[in-house]
């Protein structure tokens, strides 16, 4: 007997002997005795106390950020998280159902699918979003494959800026090696910026398409209409990777400055830091690629009484119809996290959004003014356009200044070279709404000791 | 039980048009002046106002998603029999375990010595995977059973590169999940197809015929999707392993055998493992799930990086670099809170209580079988573990589908089941009614499904027309597909 499990020994008694069997082994017959097992060697249940207790300790023995003041950014962020949010994710109605296969018992997941899309839509500056993907950089790779399959057979190489996050650069790696598709990495010029001659070099003209990320990893804004150009002349497509999607509430998204593909990672709308994850993966392109796009679509249509009603369409792209021949092999996405950036967006509304923005933006202006006044510290690129976070150089390797600042009770930032990179090693400092100006005087007071 | 909706619930876009600013969210006090965004970015790269996305009063938006949610059918109302999906119940306790802020408030980028305590959980995970696979590595990066699929696959293509070996082909049973021969593909194989034998498990003959020494693996679901177990599991992996292929393993059935079967001893080289469904995190309307995978000694090496290590002094520390490694399959460690939930479930439910939900699975299901054979056709007969295919042709005489069927079935307060595969049984209806379900609440999905037989041939009006009670009638899929209208758009 457990809780978790509905029938009972009496219970198994009876439905047993409906069956005409002595004991549930009868049901295993199939299992041939040299792979059985007659038991599972796991201690034995805890209860619930005990449970959380365990867990709890657990929890203890981490440090969180919500100790001391925390600049960590490098692909996720702390912003608000409104608690309406948590409330309705926390109704039974949305995380404990499933892909909504059965539009007619699904209207409210389906419905908060197709505004999720609609708002990523206007975003990103594009005609077509899709209902998640699991991340930034799976969100990155999937934008690479629609981009190769898009240009099939006659361009097999993938240009991508350095100053995309390492991460997302690896995963392109892992996924692309066994497809045999080509990578080259382009490096950012000595201002911070990627240099859109040098990716169009990169290029040739045999390149699917050229990804770059802004803001970059290194927190440069990119010159996205010059990387469009750049790819539009080299007749590859225009991808634009997003990691800090609150950038969105005051830049434009690259839809607007001619990117064909939009896409990135939305964890800044609503989740939590979480130890990286689950966050959420977005994806936005032009209509006219949208039969090559991967995952799932929402659609308007009617009912039988001709009332509106959503449901999943274009689903021919997909494995369970297209199997091998499908544009991706996702099935579950991270639906309950669209759901979250859904709430979160809805809750702060465009122009909330853009005091998020605009306050994340104010804070690391802040910082830059501050900074000037720390002698043997810097900012890597003083002349590049920035948004909420910066690389910053100072006494020592980025390695040697995480700890010298953690030692004074500050997460002063990410080191720049956490994954290698051929920009200058530091830190990466991110700022956001939530960074307050006492938190600034205790990292500038703790930069200020360390010389 | 689900009623129409007394109205309909406009879009967000469509709510106080043109009235103004309301309520919104009251951000932080920072104490830092707000800079002018104009000054510091580029002029031609600012956006115009988000038009479209109003600012609502806090009360508006819960309402609109409280709505919302009401129209949705989930585990929690009633049984939601959805086959090889083990929609089954998620424990409250599994939800507290992953709102703890120690855990939600933790940076993937803090150094090692300040998450001991996620480290350790993560480690104490896959610890626990190996116990119940037998198996000898796991990762838990992989977001969802069919990116677990992917990452193993990738794995078998780096063991086979580090033999010397260029294999072309992946052999996939036409029973097969649709993930499978798309996850092949995109591993850069060639999916062929292998056709089952006539009681839908893999047929050897025709096995030995097609492994040759082009095929890098083959692909099996156990139990397949038909719920009938390989019970020549050895045999197959022996041949395939006697010609240098692996077998990759898709366990999103394993919620058929846990601590009744031993992965390991039938041969399995990678398994991945959707905790979304046999150790019961939540589905979340789609996910997030998590699809870790369990690999034999062999393909250790390749595991992707990060990995969790232990050292002699119990301090947890990750590993971000190893040369043999197939490299990340996605940002940092994986669904971490997802795997906050799986570990309590895990821990939740003991050793003896993860063999008898196994065992509970597969009784309910063959109580199911048991009810409705007759009633309904069932192609394959052999023995059903935790899930049951019937299909609809009795019913398709008297010009009725599984879709109707399905409607029908909303109309009586149940989630209808799986009938888009397995392809080898046309018109489908795929079962699965996990253990967490009363016996009650199975038998009361019986009656409703016997009550539907009889409807079909006595008035099978009645699911053509169904389902009448639902927030919305049935909901025409064609138009969706032939004129798109995927987002918005305003009013012109």
């Amino acid at each position: 007997m457990h809780p978790w499990i509905g029938a009972g020994p009496e219970d198994r008694e009876r439905i047993l002997a409906e069956l005409g069997l002595d004991s549930i082994d009868g049901l295993f017959s199939t299992i041939p005795s040299g792979v059985a097992l007659d038991r599972l060697d796991l201690p034995k249940a805890l209860d619930e106390e005990s449970l959380l207790h365990h867990l709890g300790e657990l929890a203890a023995a981490n440090t969180t950020a919500d100790d001391r003041p925390c600049f960590l950014g490098a692909g996720v962020y702390r912003h608000v998280v409104p608690s309406v949010v948590g409330a309705v994710l926390e109704r039974a109605e949305f995380f404990t159902s499933y892909t909504p296969y059965q539009p007619e018992i699904s209207q409210g997941t389906l419905q908060a699918i197709f505004e999720f899309q609609t708002i990523i839509c206007q975003m990103t500056g594009l005609e077509v979003a899709n209902a998640s993907l699991y991340d930034g950089a799976t969100a990155v790779v999937e934008a690479a494959l629609m981009a190769h399959r898009l240009l099939r057979g006659r361009r097999n190489r993938v240009v991508i800026s350095e100053t995309v996050h390492p991460l997302y650069r690896r995963v392109l790696q892992t996924y692309t090696g066994a497809l045999g598709i080509e990578v080259v990495e382009v490096a950012p010029g000595e201002g911070g910026t990627t240099a859109a001659a040098a990716l169009a070099e990169a290029a040739g003209d045999r390149a699917c398409c050229i990804i770059v990320q802004s803001p970059s990893f290194t927190g440069v804004v990119e010159d996205l209409p010059a990387v469009a150009e750049a790819a539009h002349g080299s007749g590859a497509l225009a991808v634009q990777a997003v990691a800090e999607a609150v950038s969105l509430g005051l830049l434009a998204g690259g839809g607007a400055h001619g990117f064909d593909i939009v896409c990135g990672e939305a964890q800044s709308f609503g989740m939590a830091t979480s130890f990286g994850g689950p966050h959420l993966g977005f994806f936005a392109c032009r209509q006219q690629h949208m039969r090559q796009m991967p995952g799932r679509l929402v659609g308007q249509t009617v009912d039988s009484d001709g009332r509106r009603a959503f449901c999943l369409t274009l689903s021919t792209r997909e494995q369970h119809i297209r199997r091998a021949k499908a544009t991706s092999n996702i099935c579950s996405n991270h639906g309950l996290m669209a759901l979250a950036a859904t709430v979160w967006l809805e809750l702060l509304g465009g122009d909330g959004l853009q005091r998020v923005a605009a306050a994340s933006l104010s804070a690391a202006e802040a910082f830059k003014a501050r900074l000037a006044g720390l002698p043997g510290w810097g900012l890597a690129y003083p002349q590049a356009p920035s948004f909420n976070e910066l690389l910053v150089t100072g006494p020592g390797t980025g390695e040697e200044l995480a700890r010298a600042l953690r030692q004074r009770g500050v997460l002063g930032g990410v080191p720049s070279r956490v994954f290698g990179g051929p920009w200058p090693d530091g830190l990466l400092m991110a700022f956001t709404e939530r960074t307050s100006a006492a938190d600034l005087d205790a990292l500038v007071a703790a930069m200020g000791e360390v010389s | 039980m689900k009623r129409r909706a007394l109205r309909d619930e406009p879009l967000i876009f469509e709510r106080n048009p043109g009235r103004g600013r309301r309520g919104g969210y009251l951000l932080p006090e920072t104490g830092i002046p707000p800079v002018d965004p104009g000054t510091v970015l580029p002029a031609v790269q600012l956006r115009p106002a988000l038009d479209g996305l109003p600012a609502l009063g806090e009360l508006e938006v819960v309402q609109h998603f409280h709505r919302l949610s009401q129209l949705n059918f989930a585990v929690d109302e009633g049984l939601y029999p959805l086959g090889s999906c083990t929609m089954k119940y998620n424990p409250r306790v599994c939800e507290a375990a992953a709102r703890l802020t120690g855990f939600t408030e933790v940076h993937p980028l803090q150094p090692d010595d300040q998450v001991q305590g996620a480290l350790r959980l993560l480690w104490e995970l896959e610890e626990a995977l190996k116990t119940i696979t037998g198996l000898a590595g796991v990762t838990l990066q992989p977001a969802a059973g069919a990116h677990g699929e992917l990452t193993g696959m990738l794995m078998i293509r780096a063991a086979l590169q580090a033999r010397g070996e260029d294999r072309q082909e992946v052999l996939v049973p036409d029973s097969a999940h649709g993930t499978n021969p798309a996850s092949a593909t995109f591993a850069g194989y060639r999916a062929v197809e292998i056709a089952s034998g006539s009681d839908g498990t893999v047929d050897l003959a025709e096995l030995d015929r097609m492994m040759t020494d082009r095929v890098a693996a083959i692909m099996l679901t156990v139990p397949n999707t038909l719920g009938v177990f390989e019970h020549r599991i050895v045999e197959i992996a022996e041949l395939v392993h006697s010609r240098g292929g692996y077998i990759y393993m898709d366990g999103a059935n394993l919620n058929a055998f846990v601590g009744r079967a031993l992965p390991s001893a039938m041969g399995a080289d990678a398994l991945h493992i959707n905790l979304h469904k046999t150790f019961s995190t939540p589905h979340g309307g789609g996910g997030p799930g998590a699809g870790p995978v369990a690999v034999s000694p062999d393909l250790v090496p390749f595991l992707p990086v990060p990995r969790v290590v232990r050292d002699g002094n119990q301090t947890f520390h990750i590993v971000w670099d190893d040369e043999r490694s197939i490299g990340p399959m996605r940002g940092f460690f994986g669904n971490f809170l997802i795997l906050v939930r799986a570990m309590a479930f895990i821990l939740g439910m003991g050793g003896e209580g993860l063999r008898e939900m196994s065992e509970t699975a597969v009784l309910l299901a063959n109580l199911i079988r048991h009810r409705l054979q007759g009633a309904y056709h069932l192609e394959y007969t052999a023995p059903s573990l935790h899930e049951v295919v019937l299909d609809d042709s009795l019913q398709q005489e008297h010009g009725v589908s599984n879709v109707d069927i399905a409607k029908r079935l909303l109309d009586l307060g149940f989630h209808p089941p799986t009938m888009s595969f397995p392809l080898i049984v046309h018109g489908a209806l795929m079962i699965e009614p996990t253990e967490s379900a009363a016996p009650e609440e199975v038998e009361a999905f019986c009656d409703a499904m016997l009550q539907i037989a009889r409807e079909a041939e006595e008035s099978p009006d009645i699911l053509h027309e169904a389902p009448v009670h639902t927030p919305v009638r049935r909901v025409d899929e064609v138009q969706a597909a032939r004129h798109p209208v995927l987002r918005w758009t305003p009013e012109p």
